[in-house]
């Protein structure tokens, strides 16, 4: 019964979703004051109802209810209650009603914080982010239900893929999802903003917080996600240029672009345009990624829902709303007049050149996707495009972005000149090269790439320091200058912090690449061999059963200069229902390195096969990452930047709630 | 044919783990020329995954092929066209720059000169441009001000 009004609930919020996609569009165009204000309530009223929808559905899950189709097909009764939670968007049916659940709460967010805005701008926001509603809440009901009933349910069921049951995969999608859709505000925003055919400083700081917490979450679902591959798949790879990968990774990418462009816009008034036009392809491309992931249409190491008949439904979505939004874009854009005066060499023009640096970036990770599709489809080529294509392609772009990041920030708007930009500068410049040729020297003959990430990591870091440390003012005494910079606003914080995280990731990716070490063998019970700096001894392989699998987990210990280090349990899973093994690696976590080992199969002769890592500084990599959302988040709390500034106190809600 | 590969990879999966023991060769520096080869090397029933990487039965045995090619004496690049021979340029994951792939490889460099060449088109007009439209002031406000500076 609940499982019926959950399906009805939805149906309901399609309804409901129609009501505020027309109502408020209608009266902002004619200046009906009543149907503007049907907005407000016709978006919390959406969201409570798919809300109830998603609450019943995960009640589904956790009673194990298997007269529903979903629920036999991802769950089992004796799964771990957090999966059997985190089951419910384990799959493509529930993790749609997840997106459609986040999409409806953002509107019901522009509505709640929404009040400083001008009635017509808001009624038109929330009617557009409506209209996204309408066709996914349609997608659902027309395609991907997740309410189906089986006539004859069966006693227990198929489980969840054994990959999808662990904490860092768990919520990896809702922090993923929050991301993409939360894109949707920004595309809202600047599909209003060309209804009115106004953009100004005020619509630039209204945007960005929704951007700013859609990046931020953007970021944290990809480096769980990074994170996860490199503990899960058994070789401690972090990244694989994989489409699924590169779908989350060209929205992350232009909206850092678009947070960069709408700066300008809110304090200098210009590159207007270019910035509705970022905001469109944000969500353009995680239309994109959606239709990258569901249809199947490229090979990909997420083997999730594929399915041709819903591809084409979203290449339809996408299809509808880039088309619109694009024709409504090459309409209206010349109404947007730029006002600021810069000249060529100032902070306006640094964050352009971040602009071109980055939207090329995405261009190149976009071409390099689809070129095997391209190709197949124009002269029956078939052929890969994979990391070694990626790595040399894309990084160039990251390398010049991080050359010129320290300077740009800490350039004046207006007018700069290099020469008193560089001067704070010299010192972290001569450091990062001084770190760059002591790496060189330990490592000589080694690959470039460990001295060039020490010296991109060090003028970043450093150079965020500076810039922090020059807005204390000169010529002040120590406490002044500490107590100046405890007050510096907290989007300046949020900046220096952000663009820090970058550094410490870019030392993190160098740094393992470069120093890696890695040993392949076969080993005995209670036999004992080097790596690196360590000695490794297998103690012992027992079998072993747990909640829902079977296991072979080995006791390895690592020693070094005969004092103990870890002791290391790594694992190969069976999982009975699923049918399907896994590889549980283990790791002890250092800052310095990852002592990574994993146990591989039994051999004809005896013992097993063994593999151990060394990764250096493998931790900088997310931590860097985590280092760069805190920077958002900092941004995101200074009283300046609140969604809906000076209206209400109550703190942001971060994320979603995980129902 | 993406649908079987799929399911082909699904079945060839096994518990197996990416280069095992007993495929490495005993000349350290033959075997690492066999793993650069491999890590360029796409294993074909599998999902975007290098030979080097993969558990795929038939990436274990292109894997001991690329070896045996290496231990007959073969050059890397001549391994490498063995392969392409066999198999395809699909097993190629970083893609020739031969022909309609030109364009793949100079999308990047192109649209860098055009984006570039744009910002810098937009900032000479940014620089050149009159500030009066940053004073904010509507046509009746300026033709005001006009008038009120002419008396």
């Amino acid at each position: 019964m609940i499982v019926e009004l959950g399906h009805f609930a939805l149906i309901l919020a399609f309804v409901v979703a129609l009501v505020q996609m027309v109502v408020p569009l209608v009266g902002a165009h004619r200046g009906w004051r009543g149907w503007m204000a049907v907005g407000e309530p016709a978006a919390t009223t959406q969201f409570l109802l798919i809300l109830f929808s998603f609450a019943a559905l995960t009640w589904a899950f956790v009673t194990s209810d298997f007269s529903l189709r979903l629920v036999t097909l991802n769950s089992h009764t004796d799964k771990p209650m957090l999966y059997k939670i985190t089951g419910v968007w384990g799959n493509h049916e529930g993790s749609m009603l997840l997106w459609v659940l986040i999409l409806a709460l953002f509107g019901a967010m522009a509505g709640w914080f929404g009040g400083n805005l001008p009635d017509r701008l808001r009624a038109r926001v929330l009617a557009v982010q409506a209209s996204i509603g309408v066709a996914f809440i349609a997608f659902i009901l027309f395609t991907s239900n997740p309410f189906w009933r089986l006539e004859v349910p069966p006693f227990n069921g198929q489980d969840l893929n054994p990959l999808l049951q662990d904490p860092g995969l768990a919520f990896h999608p809702p922090f993923l999802y929050v991301g993409y859709v939360g894109l949707s505000m920004s595309f809202s925003f600047a599909v209003a903003a060309l209804l009115e055919g106004r953009v100004d400083a005020a619509w630039g700081r209204w945007v960005r917080p929704w951007t700013l917490l859609a990046w931020v979450n953007l970021t944290a679902g990809i480096a769980l996600g990074s994170w996860w591959a490199y503990y899960e798949l058994g070789w401690g790879g972090f990244w694989f240029w994989d489409p699924v990968e590169n779908a989350s990774f060209m929205p992350w990418l232009i909206a850092i672009a678009l947070l960069h462009s709408a700066i300008v816009v809110e304090k200098r008034e210009a590159l207007k345009s270019w910035t509705i036009l970022l905001a469109i392809l944000a969500f353009g491309f995680s239309l994109i990624g959606a239709f990258i992931v569901r249809s199947g249409v490229l090979t990909s190491v997420h083997a999730f829902a594929n399915d041709p008949e819903r591809g084409v439904y979203l290449l339809i979505i996408t299809g509808i709303f880039m088309g619109g939004a694009l024709t409504l874009y090459a309409a209206r854009a010349g109404v947007m007049e730029a006002k600021g005066v810069f000249s060529t060499v100032s902070r306006e023009s640094a964050l352009l050149a971040n602009n071109v640096l980055l939207a090329v970036a995405t261009f190149v990770v976009f071409v390099g996707t689809i070129w095997p599709l391209v190709a197949e489809m124009i002269w029956d080529r078939k052929l890969s495009v994979g990391p070694p294509f990626f790595d040399m392609a894309f990084t160039p772009f990251m390398v010049a972005l991080a050359i010129i990041l320290p300077l740009g920030s800490i350039m004046p708007w207006k007018r700069a000149t290099v020469g008193k930009a560089m001067q704070p500068l010299w010192g972290v410049l001569a450091l990062a090269l001084a770190a760059g040729a002591l790496v060189w020297t330990i490592q000589t003959g080694r690959s470039i790439m460990a001295p060039v990430g020490a010296i991109l990591a060090v003028w970043l870091v450093g150079g965020a320091a500076m810039d922090l440390w020059t807005r204390t003012g000169r010529g002040t005494g120590l406490p002044a200058k500490l107590r100046r910079l405890r007050n510096l606003p907290r989007a300046d914080w949020g900046k220096a912090v952000a663009h820090a995280g970058l550094g410490i990731t870019f030392w993190g990716i160098a740094a393992m690449l470069a120093w890696e070490i890695e040993d392949i063998r076969v080993a005995r019970e209670g036999e004992t061999f080097g790596v690196g700096a360590y000695e490794v001894t297998l103690v012992d392989v027992r079998e072993a059963r747990g909640p829902n699998y079977l296991t072979t987990m080995a006791e390895l210990r690592l020693d070094r200069n005969g004092r103990d280090v870890a002791t290391l349990y790594p694992e190969k899973r069976y999982y009975q229902v699923a049918g399907m093994p896994t590889t549980e690696a283990a790791i002890d976590n250092g800052v310095l390195r990852d002592l990574y080992v994993v146990i591989g199969d039994p051999q004809e002769g005896g013992g097993f096969a063994v593999r151990t890592y060394i990764k250096p500084f493998a931790n900088w990599i997310w931590a860097g990452a985590i280092i760069m959302s805190l920077g958002g988040i900092l941004s995101l709390t200074d009283r300046r930047y609140r969604i809906g500034a000076g209206v209400r106190k109550a703190p942001i809600p971060q994320g979603v709630p995980a129902e | 044919m993406i649908r079987a590969l799929a399911l082909a990879a699904a079945l060839l999966a096994g518990p197996a783990l990416a280069v095992q023991p007993d495929e490495i060769l005993d000349d350290p520096v033959l075997e690492d020329r066999a793993r650069e080869i491999s890590e360029g090397l796409r294993c074909l029933v599998c999902r975007n995954e290098s030979i080097d990487e993969s558990n795929a039965d038939l990436a274990r045995d292109m894997r001991i092929l690329v070896r045996e090619r290496l231990a007959m004496g073969d050059t890397d690049t001549e391994v490498v066209a063995f392969l392409v021979d066999r198999y395809g340029e699909y097993v190629l994951l970083q893609p020739t720059a031969t022909g309609s792939n030109l364009i793949l490889w100079i999308a990047g460099p192109a649209m860098l000169l055009i984006g570039g060449g744009g910002a810098a088109l937009y900032l000479r007009r940014r620089a050149a441009a009159t500030p009066t439209g940053a004073s904010g002031l509507s046509d009746v406000e300026k033709a005001r001000l006009a008038e009120l500076l002419k008396e």
